[in-house]
């Protein structure tokens, strides 16, 4: 039971390697963490104020709302979404969501590449269908 | 010492009732309030049937010209890609040989005109579709509202059981990005392309009959193809049945075809 220093050792060199990204973060990259990305909206999405559902809500949840609706429309042929406002939209992300955020590029990309998911639904779905800019 | 546990056993059961109320409060809870009520239902405009089905005239389409036009309207309004190599070919809609659409009809001597018609072919939305049995992951499944056998893009994992379990071929696999086949300027912007990987077919336009049309092959057939529901005696396929004596591509497999044909 000689080993107890190299045991010591080799756990602190451990542990200093294991927690390395947070003691680098802290002492060598403080205060320059990405800034959080900044959307665009189209002119035409200024214009309705609102998104199919409150902004909070969108912000948080559209993955859920997008999957909600492709379920609709594709297993059960339910095409319409009434929102808690009583208007009307038609389910689709190329036709209706598209349409007001023309601009992929600076409104989906950005929030997706800052958080670092890769949403495959432009694999398939076409966006800026109307082509405006 | 006596009473105390009678206690303990009342107070355990009285928190097991309340314990299990929870989640019908945090439904109720949840469902009033915040203003998160949506509604989901059908257009004002979608066609409703019980099955759909389609009859096919063929007097109506002697010849490979006549049925060019349903194939370029269903092909450019679905993005059904084009490519010249014929392993990587993608249909919805073709045309093929009486014999090769009716192989259960085996008969040397044919009437002639029969025999050299060029037959449409499509899928044929089966009242029994193997092909929805076979897969595995239901991305192919019976719509049970109006009997159009879909294709869930999504949830295709292109294992392509179903190519296998068709008798019809009427699927076709995407082996290449089937957005190279296409021509960005004729694209359809408003429906989406498919990915490589996936097994697509013809969707009976199912896009389409949301907003009260037609399908697209329909529309430009000028009267050789009839659509309605199998379901209702009133409708317009099931009295055109009833005048003419029709066949069905291979139906003593048990599928039953909801595609007929005039012969």
């Amino acid at each position: 039971m000689n080993d107890k220093k190299w045991i010591v050792l080799g756990l602190a060199i451990f542990l200093g390697l294991f927690t390395f990204p947070l003691w680098y973060n802290i002492l060598f990259k403080a205060g320059k963490a990405a800034p959080a990305p900044e959307v665009v909206l189209t002119e035409k999405a200024k214009a309705a104020k609102q998104c199919v559902m409150p902004t909070a809500y969108m912000k948080a949840d559209h993955m859920q709302l997008l999957d909600l609706w492709r379920h609709s429309v594709v297993r059960n042929g339910n095409r319409e979404f009434i929102n808690p406002e009583g208007k009307t939209f038609t389910m689709s992300l190329s036709n209706t969501c598209l349409d007001c955020h023309s601009n992929k590029a600076e409104f989906c990309d950005r929030c997706h590449n800052y958080a670092s998911v890769r949403p495959y639904c432009f694999d398939c779905h076409i966006d800026n269908p109307k082509g405006e800019k | 010492m006596q009473s105390s546990r009678r206690r303990f056993l009342k107070m355990a059961g009285i928190a097991a009732v309340g314990l299990s109320t929870r989640p019908v409060i945090q439904t109720v809870a949840a469902s009033s309030g915040h203003g998160t009520q949506m509604e989901i239902r059908k257009g004002p405009q979608a066609l409703a049937a019980k099955q759909w089905a389609m009859v096919i005239d063929t007097r109506k389409l002697q010849h490979a010209e006549d049925i060019e036009p349903l194939i370029e309207a269903c092909h450019k309004i679905h993005n059904v890609p084009h490519f010249q190599n014929k392993k990587h070919e993608i249909k919805w809609i073709w045309e093929t040989h009486f014999h090769n659409a009716f192989i259960d009809l085996p008969s040397n001597y044919l009437s002639e005109n029969v025999e050299h018609r060029p037959i449409t072919v499509m899928c044929n939305h089966c009242e029994n579709p193997p092909c929805v049995r076979a897969c595995p992951t239901q991305a192919t499944f019976k719509r049970e509202s109006d009997g159009i056998v879909m294709m869930d893009f999504h949830r295709c994992i292109g294992c392509r059981f179903c190519m296998a379990a068709c008798p019809y071929g009427s699927r076709s696999f995407n082996f290449v990005d089937p957005r190279t086949g296409l021509n960005d300027r004729e694209i359809n912007r408003e429906f989406p392309t498919r990915t490589m990987g996936v097994v697509e077919k013809c969707n009976f336009c199912a896009e389409r009959l949301a907003v009260g049309q037609l399908p697209a092959c329909v529309e430009a057939s000028k009267g050789a193809l009839i659509f309605g529901d199998l379901k209702d005696p009133h409708s317009k396929v099931r009295e055109v049945l009833r005048e003419n004596f029709t066949i069905r591509r291979n139906s003593v497999i048990g599928t039953e075809p909801c595609v007929y044909y005039i012969v």
